[in-house]
């Protein structure tokens, strides 16, 4: 074991693949000469040069659409997007080219292509950068969703989801990337669609995604003192969705509390939920409950922003009223 | 119009592509009066001469970005026309097994990236195309075809951007048929020639005659020969009219706000009929010889549409297949 920080694992991550595969390459804002906003592209313009790392201007659509046209031809393309609030201005080659496209042909064609983006509020970076677009984009058949989070859980995965043979939006979160994490001397691709026991409980089941699986370990390990034993899962991908992980789990301990950083309307809480519901409604003990975002916009002022995203009090809070 | 220094056979290819084009897109709209096409196509009659000018110019392994106009650009690159007229009728022996129809049909095996539904969606795929074909050091191009609305939209101005900053082997071909659905380009654009956008980028732009096979035919040889030398992009705008409506349902009432005469001085513009009589009048091919190549495009048109005809939909269960996520 060692520890890195979470962007170093992601750079890491990225290096290894290009270094295995030609055909790997980066677009997008700010990659090449200062190594992506959030840095996890460092010095890879240095070693692969400026047709693999390139340094795009300022146009999302234009961008993103290439890289589904080079996905088309060859390449593997791993586009990043600044924010996830800007996959809204490249929505048609995302949602409906890039998802799309093998559909419509029949299966002739595939487009391998990653897409990494942040999510995440907590900069006051107010309503245009804090969004969560998770949910969002696992509405659309036609693209798989990956929201690490630990760092080796964003390295693996991201190494999964560029061999990946479909489109693939790997969601990081911008509260991880500058912080530590214990990972593997050699961090292994993580397969899709197998979610992650973080932590053993047989009181409640909390399925988490990104940054709220860290958040939802730390209540639990407060909980534990009290005697509240809760089984913390690491969903790891939305789509494809481990299902069978969550029902396990909540056919021992009874109670299901999903926490996800998106909205709570139309989101990853309801849906999964709604699919435990529709499976094993008569062991549930308790109403499923969700934590959020509320459907409100994220604020600027710290003052607004903080009291609304979710946290480990929350979580906490939550929990306890399962058990009053 | 030139037909001096041409080959025989490739003016009597153009002819023919010309021609299957056409007769393609008659057949299609017969199968809609007919009620056997569900959905719209949008046809590609009057503008000929652009696909054909255009994609005489590329080799087989060069890339092309379609419209929702698309079946022409498929017939010029060959595709196979059993495959595209089962599609339209939403076979299950069509080029997407049914999935995609008119809009949206796609030939890999013929470097075709797609016809699109979103009108300038297919210009950053291209574009994409013409990157990736950069990258692995081959020779090929991309064009990008789009139409004089989709010239407005953001992707044609970001991608032109991109392609010509890093000199990309992508040629975008704006169809300009004077209207996008009802809208006349003249009273949203202020530039009568669209192809003057070109100077904003610093590439080359050139408009050319839509209506004239071998003037398309040379433009578009030049900005292939530029792209595949590694100089970059060019803007092709092939001045052209669509002799149809927007889309098989259109009766077209928006037309001739300007000119009475509109459709039919356009119609006198026929580049299949003006491509015979000019090689006719310099005894480049004879009567016979024309008659050979329509009763063998009649032909093909009558085996597409009766392989299409009779081909049978897919079963119900078929549209989860193809679907991964």
């Amino acid at each position: 074991m060692r520890k890195i920080k979470y962007a170093k694992a992601i750079n890491e991550a990225l290096d290894k693949i290009m270094a295995e595969d030609e055909n790997v390459m980066v677009i997008g804002e700010d990659v090449g000469f200062i190594g992506g906003n959030f840095k996890c592209t460092e010095g890879l313009l240095e070693k692969y040069g400026d047709m693999r790392v390139k340094d795009s201007p300022i146009s999302e659509q234009g961008f993103v659409g290439m890289g589904v046209g080079m996905a088309l031809t060859g390449l593997r393309p791993i586009v990043e997007v600044m924010f996830s609030d800007f996959l809204l201005v490249a929505a048609d080659q995302v949602i409906n080219q890039m998802a799309k496209i093998t559909y419509m042909s029949g299966g002739q064609a595939k487009v391998p292509m990653t897409i990494r983006c942040p999510i995440g509020a907590g900069r006051s970076s107010a309503a245009q950068h804090s969004q969560s677009m998770q949910a969002m984009i696992a509405h659309f058949p036609g693209i798989k969703v990956a929201v690490p989070s630990t760092a080796q859980e964003a390295a693996g995965l991201l190494m999964t989801a560029v061999y990946d043979d479909n489109p693939v939006v790997v969601f990081e979160h911008k509260m991880e990337y500058n912080k530590t994490f214990e990972v593997d001397d050699v961090i292994k691709p993580i397969p899709f669609g197998k979610a992650r026991i973080a932590r053993e409980g047989k009181d409640i089941t909390i399925a988490a995604t990104s940054s709220m699986v860290m958040k939802s370990e730390a209540a639990a390990e407060r909980l534990a003192k009290e005697g509240i034993d809760c089984e913390v899962i690491d969903l790891r991908t939305i789509v494809p969705l481990d299902k069978d992980t969550i029902i396990e789990s909540v056919k021992k301990t009874g109670r299901l509390l999903v926490v996800d950083e998106a909205h709570e309307r139309c989101g990853i809480g309801a849906e999964v939920g709604a699919a435990v519901a529709d499976d094993i409604f008569y062991y549930l003990d308790a109403p499923v409950g969700r934590i959020g975002n509320p459907d409100v916009p994220l604020p600027f002022s710290p003052a607004l922003e903080f009291p609304l995203i979710p946290s480990e009090d929350k979580v906490y809070e939550k929990v306890k009223t399962y058990f009053k | 119009m030139v037909v001096k220094g041409y080959e025989k056979k490739q003016l009597l290819d153009f002819y023919k592509t010309m021609l299957t084009i056409r007769r393609f897109e008659e057949q299609t709209f017969e199968f809609y009066k007919r009620g056997l096409m569900a959905g719209l196509a949008h046809l590609y009659m009057g503008e000929e001469a652009v696909a054909t000018g255009v994609c005489g110019a590329l080799n087989e392994k060069d890339y092309i970005g379609s419209t929702h106009r698309g079946h022409g650009h498929l017939i010029a690159r060959g595709a196979d026309l059993d495959k595209m007229m089962a599609e339209i009728l939403g076979k299950k022996t069509g080029y997407s097994n049914g999935k995609g129809g008119s809009m949206h049909i796609m030939a890999m095996d013929k470097g075709i990236l797609g016809a699109n539904g979103i009108v300038g969606g297919e210009i950053p795929i291209a574009t994409g195309a013409a990157y990736s074909a950069k990258y692995r050091k081959t020779d090929q191009v991309s064009i990008a075809f789009l139409g004089d609305g989709a010239s407005n939209e953001g992707t044609f101005h970001e991608s032109v951007n991109m392609a010509a900053a890093w000199h990309l082997p992508c040629i975008y071909v704006i169809e300009n048929n004077l209207y996008g659905i009802s809208v006349d380009i003249r009273d949203v654009t202020n530039t009568p020639d669209l192809s003057v956008r070109a100077k904003g980028y610093n590439i080359p732009g050139v408009t050319v005659d839509g209506m004239d096979v071998t003037a398309v035919y040379e433009a578009a040889k030049e900005a292939v020969a530029r792209a595949r030398a590694g100089e970059g992009p060019t803007i092709i705008e092939a001045k052209t009219y669509r002799w149809q409506g927007h889309h098989v349902g259109d009766p077209a009432v928006y037309r001739s706000r300007k000119s009475k005469t509109e459709k039919e001085d356009w119609m006198k513009k026929d580049p299949i009929k003006n491509l015979k009589a000019a090689m006719m009048e310099e005894n480049l091919a004879s009567a016979d010889e024309f008659e050979k190549i329509e009763a063998d495009v009649e032909a093909d048109i009558a085996a597409a549409a009766k392989f299409a005809e009779e081909s049978d939909y897919p079963a119900a269960e078929d549209a989860f297949n193809n679907i991964f996520a």
